[in-house]
This record gives structure tokens, C-alpha cells and sequence, in this order.
């Protein structure tokens, strides 16, 4: 699928401020961790509705921690350790509690998104809980693709405004999927 | 929200890096410790005596032990902030352990046999269990701050030995006042002292570091 020093070599460049270089990034390691978390789901006896909810909270964490990667040091490990969290997480709160190791899932072949799919349940749940104007700014980005620059001249803010509260809305949905038990 | 859309914000989203964990955390002791030495200056002051107890071997190896926990606490904090379980801590306090059970056979040899027991009660031991835990709490509250944008592997793990560094800057805060030299007075109220802090670290840490 690729080979773990492109993985590396892509954070590092987007580290340095190369957003192409963090796109495929981002899509690379999102194709694996669907395949990671239908493994895990099926683990745990468990249809593969939440893949996608795991996927999308798991790389906003990978977003948030970026910085606890040590860049002398492959990106994979570290990759894994935040997938394992994540994927414990997410069952622990449906009321899963069994010991799971991801290491088992290492052969998992990745998973590409499913044509039919509409995305995760929860996002669009816990996007709706946003301050309104958060709430917009991410909707804009996301979904209408819009740059920073464009949301700012129509919500009539500066582009690092847009950014800020971008940020605190990533952080807000993130916290958001921690704290959602259902 | 699909997951191409969700990949469009993250990339948007260019916040600048507050670079790596184990720097932070310097900075989260630094200014706390700042806040530990105003209470220091204020309600504690220097030992009258300083000047002199820096040419005595008993102070310079209470200093050396109390920075050496430091270095210690300091590495396994930043080794804990990290979503990787990392190496057994026992691995890490190595030079710590060593120094300690050095220190105190010099003590036990140098010192006969009817003054351990003054010499591990001291003059301070209560003033110790006080201040140690006092100096600790503004440095723990800026690790805290710190150690919530990391990605502990686990929380109160990580909780845990952040109380342990915070106790440690507040020792080397509070060995300056400190008339006590003897490594046997150092190892075991220090050691105390360290302890409701350790727990109070995992404590808050069980709940505010989880991720």
C-alpha cells in the first residue's frame, strides 16, 4: 500500500508547511484506518456502522497531537499507538471491554470508502452542537470547500480569525467525540 | 460529514506547531516555578547560613540529588507524553537509585551508629512535608496545562510522574531553606513529601489528560 518512509517524509513536509503534502497524508492514513477499524469492529462483534466515526476521531486526534510525533523516529508506531487508542476508546464507550490488539490487525488490508456511504453519523451529530458560527466555519471548509480566505470575507472576519476559531472548533469536535456515550 | 470534507478542515487548520512535548513541559516547570519561588521568597528565604553550607559536602550532595531527580522526572515526563508506551521508568531512574544507595553507605560509614536516628529525624521534617507539597502545586497546575495538548499512552501514568517532577522542582526549590544535609533527612521526608503530590498528579491526571 506504502512504504512506512513516505508516511514520514509526508509529515515532516507538512510539518514545513506543505498542505498538498498533508492531504495525502491525511487520505492515506484514512484509507488504512478503515480498514483497521472494521478489523476492530468485527472484533468486537460489531456491525461496520462506527467505522467511519472512528476514522474521522481518530484523525482529528492524529491532527490535534501532531506535535508528540518525534520526527527522528518512524511515523508508524506512533500512528498505531493513537489508532489503538482511538479504536479501545470508541468501543470502551459502547460498552466494550475486552483486551484488543491492534498488532493482531497488521496484516489488515485498507479499506477504501464505501461509494455508498454517507460519511460519519456522529460528526454531523456533534458538528450540530458547535457554536454557530464554529459550526459554519467548518461547514464551509469541509463540506463547501471553501478556503479560509473566502469564509472570512463573508462572514466578514479576517482569514486568522477563521483559522483560530477553525482550530477551537476541531478542538470543541474532539472533545465532543470523547465525552459522546451513547 | 464524509471523511475527504473532514481531511479539508484539518489541512485548513495550519495552527503553529508548539513544538515538541518534552519542551513544553520545560516551559510549564520554568513558569511554574516562578509562581513556587515568590511563596519561597516570601514565607521561606534562604537558609541564613548558605554561603557556608556550599563548601559542605552534605549540601552539595543534597543539591546533587534533588537535580538529579529532576533530570529523571523530567525525562519520564516527557517519555509519558507521548502515545507510545515507553521504556520501564525503573530504566530511567537508574543513576537516581544509584546515587541514593551511594549516598546513604557514605552516611551509615561515616557516622556512628547512635546519631542515625537524629540524623533521619532532623531539625525540618514537618517544615519539609509542608513546603515540598506547597512549592509543588503551581508547577504540577502548569504540567497539567502542558500534558492536556500531549497524547499520553496513559493518562494517570503520565499524571503520576508529572506530580513526581513537580515535587522534585519544589525540593530543589526547598533544599536551599532546608537545614538538613544528611542524605538520610534528604532520602526519606524528601521521599515523603514527594508522595501526596505523586498521588494528586495521578489523580488530576486520570481525568484531565485523557485524550
Amino acid at each position: 500500500m506504502f512504504s512506512p518512509g513516505d508516511l514520514s517524509t509526508l509529515m515532516r513536509a507538512a510539518r514545513r508547511g506543505d498542505d498538498e503534502a498533508y492531504r495525502r497524508l491525511l487520505t492515506e492514513v484514512a484509507t488504512w484506518l478503515r480498514g483497521i477499524a472494521r478489523r476492530g469492529l468485527a472484533t468486537a462483534g460489531r456491525g461496520s456502522d462506527d467505522s467511519e466515526d472512528i476514522v474521522q476521531e481518530t484523525l482529528l486526534a492524529m491532527h490535534l497531537k501532531r506535535d508528540t510525533w518525534d520526527e527522528t523516529q518512524p511515523i508508524e508506531p506512533w500512528l498505531r499507538a493513537i489508532a489503538h487508542h482511538k479504536l479501545v476508546d470508541h468501543l470502551r464507550r459502547r460498552g466494550f471491554a475486552r483486551h484488543l490488539d491492534i498488532e493482531d490487525f497488521a496484516d489488515t488490508l485498507a479499506a477504501p470508502v464505501d461509494a455508498d456511504t454517507d460519511g460519519a453519523a456522529d460528526a454531523r451529530h456533534l458538528l450540530s452542537g458547535l457554536p454557530e458560527r464554529q459550526r459554519r466555519i467548518v461547514e464551509s471548509i469541509s463540506m463547501e470547500g471553501q478556503s479560509a480566505r473566502d469564509v472570512g470575507v463573508r462572514l466578514g472576519m479576517s482569514e486568522g480569525a477563521v483559522r483560530v476559531a477553525l482550530h477551537r472548533a476541531l478542538k470543541a469536535l474532539a472533545d465532543a467525540y470523547r465525552r459522546d456515550r451513547r | 460529514m464524509k471523511t475527504d470534507q473532514l481531511v479539508a478542515a484539518l489541512v485548513a487548520d495550519r495552527r503553529q506547531s508548539a513544538g515538541p512535548p518534552g519542551r513544553s513541559i520545560v516551559y510549564a516547570i520554568a513558569a511554574g516555578s516562578m509562581v513556587s519561588l515568590v511563596i519561597f521568597a516570601l514565607a521561606f528565604g534562604p537558609r541564613v547560613d548558605l554561603a557556608a553550607a556550599f563548601a559542605t559536602w552534605r549540601f552539595d550532595l543534597k543539591l546533587v540529588l534533588v537535580f538529579t531527580a529532576l533530570l529523571v522526572a523530567l525525562a519520564g515526563s516527557a517519555a509519558l507524553a507521548r502515545p507510545l508506551t515507553p521504556e520501564p521508568l525503573l530504566s530511567r531512574a537508574w543513576p537516581l537509585i544509584l546515587l541514593a544507595v551511594a549516598a546513604v553507605t557514605i552516611e551509615l560509614v561515616l557516622q556512628p551508629r547512635d546519631a542515625w536516628l537524629t540524623r533521619l529525624v532532623g531539625s525540618n521534617a514537618l517544615v519539609c512535608l509542608t513546603a515540598i507539597p506547597l512549592f509543588s502545586l503551581a508547577p504540577l497546575a502548569g504540567l497539567m496545562v502542558a500534558l492536556r495538548r500531549a497524547a499520553p499512552a496513559s493518562p494517570t501514568r503520565a499524571g503520576a510522574v508529572a506530580g513526581a517532577l513537580a515535587a522534585a522542582v519544589a525540593a530543589s526549590i526547598y533544599a536551599f531553606h532546608c537545614f538538613d544535609d544528611s542524605p538520610l533527612f534528604v532520602l526519606t521526608w524528601y521521599s515523603l513529601a514527594t508522595l501526596p503530590v505523586v498521588a494528586l498528579g495521578a489523580l488530576i491526571g486520570s481525568r484531565l489528560l485523557r485524550w
